[in-house]
């Protein structure tokens, strides 16, 4: 079996993160199936798309549902940029989609700054730049890192999310990608 | 705000690197995979493929090389050129490309640009325009339009564009640095980030660009030397333009 599923919601650039994965010695597994998410000791919701089309998508196939479930189980799951928002309770993208709710709070629009806010930023406490991409962002009291007063990182149980892209920030990336998985 | 970023850009055609790409320590100086990946550690905070011969029959060339560009490259690219439907900016998105950039196709249908953004986000869509002294142009800056530059850029962003890339006729191949007039300009006029392109002579150009706008675009002044980007990174953050620090290794 896989090191980790990649969750297939329709929209999302997976082969960047499969492959970013593959750099740092991890198999994956592209899918949407409820019982390879079910299976999974390692689960990475990535991000790229609306969250509208990605919540009817996670909620038809039924892996919203095994979403849920493994997170009660205690598996370990990354979220990343929409990965991270829908983890959340809602977002109020697309006016208003309903979440997993795996984390407590919301997405909300930014309104500081050119929207999206496009390009790389030194994350605190962390130090290294990262790579974002994104028009909202999480309102939560479960942030653990931030730049500039928007969440770059949630953790919550089991579920750990980023709103940046460690796939496409460059080594520091790989290597907190790395560290993500290597911590359970 | 992110920090300012610099983008090299490839002019891609039939699969290969075009344009003046001179660099001794690459095999193949024309395999855009292994420029990209020498770029992506080179210390570009982006890349744009620009693919100047895209014709319908050469899709499949131009898919492939976006595939192998995202298997190897670490930081985010865009790729432009013969995007002309939804069909066309999936295809290259799911093949690993984080934005598609559109230019003349988004003139002759403006309604692609919201089609875009509402599948894969206004962050995915990168509205292009090469501008003349008034209007903009489209098909490689041959054909003038009856379109002005700051309107249409203005009307691009309500339609769901996430980033203009900005060139300026006049400007762009002379060395002479970007036109940071026109850049200013449409950066007031719109929410979102801009990226200034044409004109980069030096990193003063490079630093004056970055100091009005969001990311400077950057070509034959890297792919003469792609060894000196770093340099160029220096220089800029010399002049006091700071730059994301950038992790080595992998």
């Amino acid at each position: 079996m896989s090191d980790v599923v990649v969750v297939d919601y329709g929209a999302g650039n997976t082969r960047s993160v499969r492959a970013a994965l593959s750099h740092v010695g991890r198999t994956s597994t592209l899918s949407s199936e409820p019982s390879t998410i079910r299976d999974a000791e390692r689960v990475i919701l990535p991000g790229v798309g609306s969250a509208k089309s990605a919540m009817a998508h996670l909620e038809a196939t039924g892996a919203a549902d095994a979403l849920r479930a493994r997170f009660a189980e205690g598996a370990s799951i990354l979220g990343i940029c929409l990965g991270l928002q829908l983890a959340l309770e809602s977002s109020q993208e697309d006016g208003g989609v309903t979440a997993l709710g795996l984390v407590e709070g919301d997405a909300v629009r930014l309104t500081e700054g050119r929207v999206p806010r496009l390009g790389w930023s030194v994350v605190r406490p962390w130090g290294d730049a990262f790579y974002f991409a994104h028009s909202y962002a999480a309102r939560t009291p479960r942030a653990v890192a931030s730049v500039g007063g928007v969440v770059a990182a949630v953790r919550s149980g089991s579920f750990f999310g980023v709103q940046f892209h460690p796939e496409k920030s460059g080594p520091a990336g790989l290597e907190f990608l790395d560290q993500c998985l290597s911590l359970v | 705000m992110p920090l300012p970023r610099l983008i090299p850009c490839l002019d891609v055609a039939h699969g290969r690197v075009v344009k003046g790409v001179s660099f001794a320590d690459l095999r193949d100086v024309g395999d855009p995979v292994e420029l990209a990946t020498y770029y992506g550690q080179g210390g570009a905070d982006e890349l744009v493929l620009l693919d100047i011969a895209a014709t319908p029959e050469e899709q499949s060339t131009m898919t492939a090389v976006v595939e192998r560009v995202a298997d190897v490259l670490a930081i985010p690219f865009t790729v432009g050129g013969g995007v002309r439907s939804i069909e066309d900016a999936s295809r290259i998105i799911e093949s690993g490309a984080d934005r598609v950039s559109l230019n003349s196709a988004a003139l002759a249908n403006p309604a692609l640009i919201t089609q875009i953004a509402d599948r894969y986000g206004s962050q995915a869509v990168v509205v292009a325009i090469d501008a003349g002294e008034r209007v903009v142009y489209t098909h490689g800056a041959r054909h003038a339009t009856e379109v002005e530059t700051v309107p249409w850029a203005k009307e691009a962003c309500e339609r769901g564009a996430g980033e203009i890339l900005l060139t300026s006729i006049a400007h762009d191949g002379h060395r002479r640095g970007f036109n940071l007039e026109l850049t200013a300009a449409v950066r007031a006029a719109v929410s979102v980030p801009v990226i200034a392109s044409g004109g980069a002579g030096c990193a003063k150009h490079v630093a004056d660009a970055l100091r009005v706008c969001d990311a400077a675009l950057v070509a034959s002044i890297v792919h003469e030397n792609p060894e000196g980007l770093k340099g160029l990174r220096r220089e800029v953050e010399e002049l006091g333009v700071a730059l994301r620090p950038i992790k080595e290794g992998r």
